[in-house]
């Protein structure tokens, strides 16, 4: 009788202890969440102050009370009518376009688990602007808002073509692979855009400045046009977050969990292209922000692709507002387009990625 | 090899190739019937090309009065097209494409990649640059702007070797280091290019998409000089670099001076890449592609340095044919054609050994 008594007296403590190292877990668990949301909140709260900056600095500082009067006791006059028609619009344009490069790179990379996936490696901007060139060229078509849809739809053929190269054979797409077959599919549509630029000196002076990606002269409507698309990808790319958690764990794992696999590779794919055409549309193409971005991010949250996502939005934006302000400070006149300033912060970080001795598994 | 060499050479497939071996010397080396015709064939097509450059044209000339003119009799005009005009030009397609195919040999041999190429590890975007620059910002004349492509090149070249140097430099940390100074190196033409006027602008970006246009003989001796020295050496390690590409620590066994092979080549491969920019500018891919197309025709199973030059000759000069006279009467920089074919090229490259599970 003794020895009954005892053995649940001595399993006691070992449940109990069960009991707590759960508890303490579930605690941990929600206190990480609870300071990945406060960091996502203070990233925001850099963002809107990056915003703040963006909307006052330029070739006429405006003080941010004047902003404010702007806003909410608009009267009309100068300032007011700069800070509402140019500034506002533009620093809207840099979150959203931002967002949407920093947000398709990081579901870019968790799709193809490819550290270096990034929408102008992978041909969406060659792609982009092939069409615009042929929309110009072909259909004498002069004005952002027209040839919007063509970038979209040379996006999606290229990245469309390149993934589908860099992805045959038996293996999954490597990162050499990607590249090269991104280099290759580039350098065809490059050769083409040549070809149309050398001929017509009308399509040469449209598309040099373009093909530096920029935010200068976007206007509202321009933004009219756009922004069901860019808010379309987003909603798809942060629902997707828990369904490319269950993809990083491998295709055979995934699909015996459950998965469905080819669903949610489509509905990255079909994010990406709305995110990234109306991104690389509206400013042209803007090199290395969604390739960096998502790298950054991860050394916060870990490979929690729905942290992880939400974090590379908000960065992005706060990276690419920082360059645009900082590229019409950084002149003593004029301005330096936003897609030099990326290009140049950017590629440094890249090489450093591709020294590290391990680069980044996903 | 010795008087024992048997008649007959086995390849890495098992198989056995017909060949025989033929000694000058102290040279010998094998000779294969299907190289000989391959060769041979190269060489017929690039005369063919040669002739067709000659006699095409807004003022077209009979294939008979190109060789009187070529000979030096025939009507004033005659001589001046054939032997003023179209003779150099044509002259500085074969030796630039022929140049750009050894060298690209050289590069894909000594990173054993069939990728490597001057286009990769940057030196073409470097050279670029150097050019955009001196002709945007210092206003250079032709020589300056030739001057500054090979210092762009060069520079770039080192940078990129350097930093994807740790522990040993790795084919694929080469390729996309190159990848991403190359971004910044765009983002600086396309900044240099948004400031400059529009002639300008048009001007720099015509040579950095690489032409052939209002080339004279003054181009053809400089290049006909560069290849006369780099060359023989460039020919005479071939036979080393193929051993090489069985790894280094075999050849090193087999007596080969791998280290100063290697940098020597480099070195010659990177002078005779800067010779060619510098006179026709940056013309992409006849240094990826020639390699290859030469080593599939001949079914060889290393680099053939003496192949690639041909197929690099038949490439830019069939290329330049096109350029001239592809879109009405617009002149085409010859770059914009080779890209073109030649990206296509390694989009199917790509595809066939992939395919096959090869990479």
């Amino acid at each position: 009788m003794s020895a009954e008594t005892a053995a649940p007296d001595r399993a006691a403590p070992v449940r109990e202890e069960a009991a707590q190292a759960l508890d303490r877990r579930t605690r941990a668990h929600a206190r990480v969440h609870t300071a990945r949301a406060l960091g996502l909140l203070a990233a925001v709260g850099v963002l809107v102050l990056c915003m703040g900056l963006s909307v006052s600095v330029g070739a006429k500082p405006i003080p941010l009370g004047t902003v404010w009067d702007a806003l909410f006791a608009n009267d009309g006059s100068y300032d007011h009518s700069v800070i509402v028609e140019l500034r506002i619009p533009r620093a809207v344009l840099g979150v959203f376009v931002g967002a949407a490069l920093g947000l398709s790179g990081a579901l870019m990379q968790g799709l193809t688990r490819n550290p270096l996936a990034e929408p102008g490696i992978l041909g969406i901007n060659s792609g982009a602007a092939a069409a615009v060139v042929a929309a110009i060229y072909v259909f004498g078509l002069t004005s952002p808002n027209a040839y919007v849809w063509f970038a979209f739809l040379g996006a999606a053929a290229a990245s469309a073509a390149v993934y589908a190269l860099g992805s045959r054979g038996r293996s999954q797409a490597t990162p050499v692979r990607l590249a090269l077959a991104g280099t290759a599919v580039a350098a065809v549509l490059q050769g083409l855009v040549y070809t149309v630029i050398v001929l017509d000196d009308f399509v040469f002076d449209r598309i040099r400045f373009w093909q530096v990606g920029s935010l200068v002269g976007r206007d509202l409507e321009l933004f009219s046009r756009i922004w069901p698309f860019l808010v379309a990808g987003v909603v798809i790319a942060l629902l997707l977050g828990p369904a490319l958690n269950t993809v990083a764990l491998g295709d055979d794992l995934a699909a015996a969990l459950g998965a469905r696999i080819n669903r949610t590779r489509l509905l990255a794919a079909v994010a990406i292209v709305l995110m990234c055409g109306a991104a690389t549309a509206t400013a042209g193409p803007i090199w290395f922000v969604g390739l960096t971005v998502p790298h950054v991010a991860r050394t916060i949250t870990g490979p929690d692709q729905r942290w992880l996502l939400p974090y590379s939005a908000v960065l992005a934006a706060i990276l690419l507002t920082a360059a645009d302000t900082l590229g019409r400070v950084v002149l003593p006149n004029g301005e330096l387009e936003v897609g030099i300033i990326t290009a140049l912060v950017g590629a440094p970080v890249f090489i450093a990625l591709v020294r590290r001795k391990r680069m980044a598994q996903l | 090899m010795t008087a024992t060499t048997p008649r007959t050479a086995p390849t890495a497939d098992g198989s056995v190739r017909p060949g025989r071996p033929v000694r000058f010397g102290g040279v010998s080396f094998l000779l294969r019937p299907r190289t000989a015709v391959v060769l041979g064939a190269l060489v017929a097509a690039i005369a063919a090309v040669f002739a067709a450059l000659l006699m095409l044209g807004e003022y077209e000339i009979s294939l008979p009065r190109v060789a009187a003119a070529l000979a030096g009799t025939g009507e004033r005009l005659d001589l001046f097209f054939v032997r003023d005009v179209r003779l150099p030009r044509a002259w500085v397609a074969v030796l630039v494409g022929a140049s750009l195919g050894v060298a690209g040999a050289v590069f894909q041999s000594l990173s054993r990649n069939p990728l490597g190429s001057p286009d990769i590890i940057g030196f073409t975007g470097g050279a670029a640059t150097g050019a955009v620059l001196t002709i945007l910002v210092l206003g250079g004349s032709m020589l300056q702007v030739s001057l500054g492509a090979v210092v762009g090149g060069v520079a770039t070249a080192g940078l990129v070797y350097l930093l994807a140097m740790r522990g040993g430099v790795q084919g694929y940390r080469l390729i996309l280091v190159g990848i991403g100074i190359n971004a910044m190196l765009v983002s600086v033409r396309d900044y240099l290019i948004t400031r400059a006027d529009l002639t300008e602008a048009k001007a720099a970006q015509v040579w950095m998409i690489g032409s052939l246009n209002a080339r004279g003989w003054g181009e053809v001796v400089a290049v006909a000089v560069c290849m006369a020295v780099l060359l023989p050496p460039l020919l005479a390690m071939g036979p080393r670099l193929r051993l090489m590409e069985m790894g280094d620590q075999t050849a090193h066994a087999l007596g080969v001076p791998v280290q100063r092979t290697q940098a020597l080549a480099l070195l010659a491969a990177s002078a005779l890449t800067g010779a060619a920019i510098a006179v026709a500018g940056p013309i992409s891919f006849i240094a990826l592609a020639a390699p290859q197309l030469a080593r599939r025709l001949l079914r060889s199973d290393g680099t053939t340095l003496f192949g690639s030059a041909l197929m690099g000759a038949l490439l830019l000069t069939a290329a330049d044919l096109v350029a001239q006279h592809a879109v009405g009467e617009a002149r085409l920089p010859v770059g914009a054609v080779t890209a073109v074919i030649g990206g296509s090229y390694l989009v199917w490259l790509l595809y066939r050994e992939w395919r096959t599970g090869r990479a």
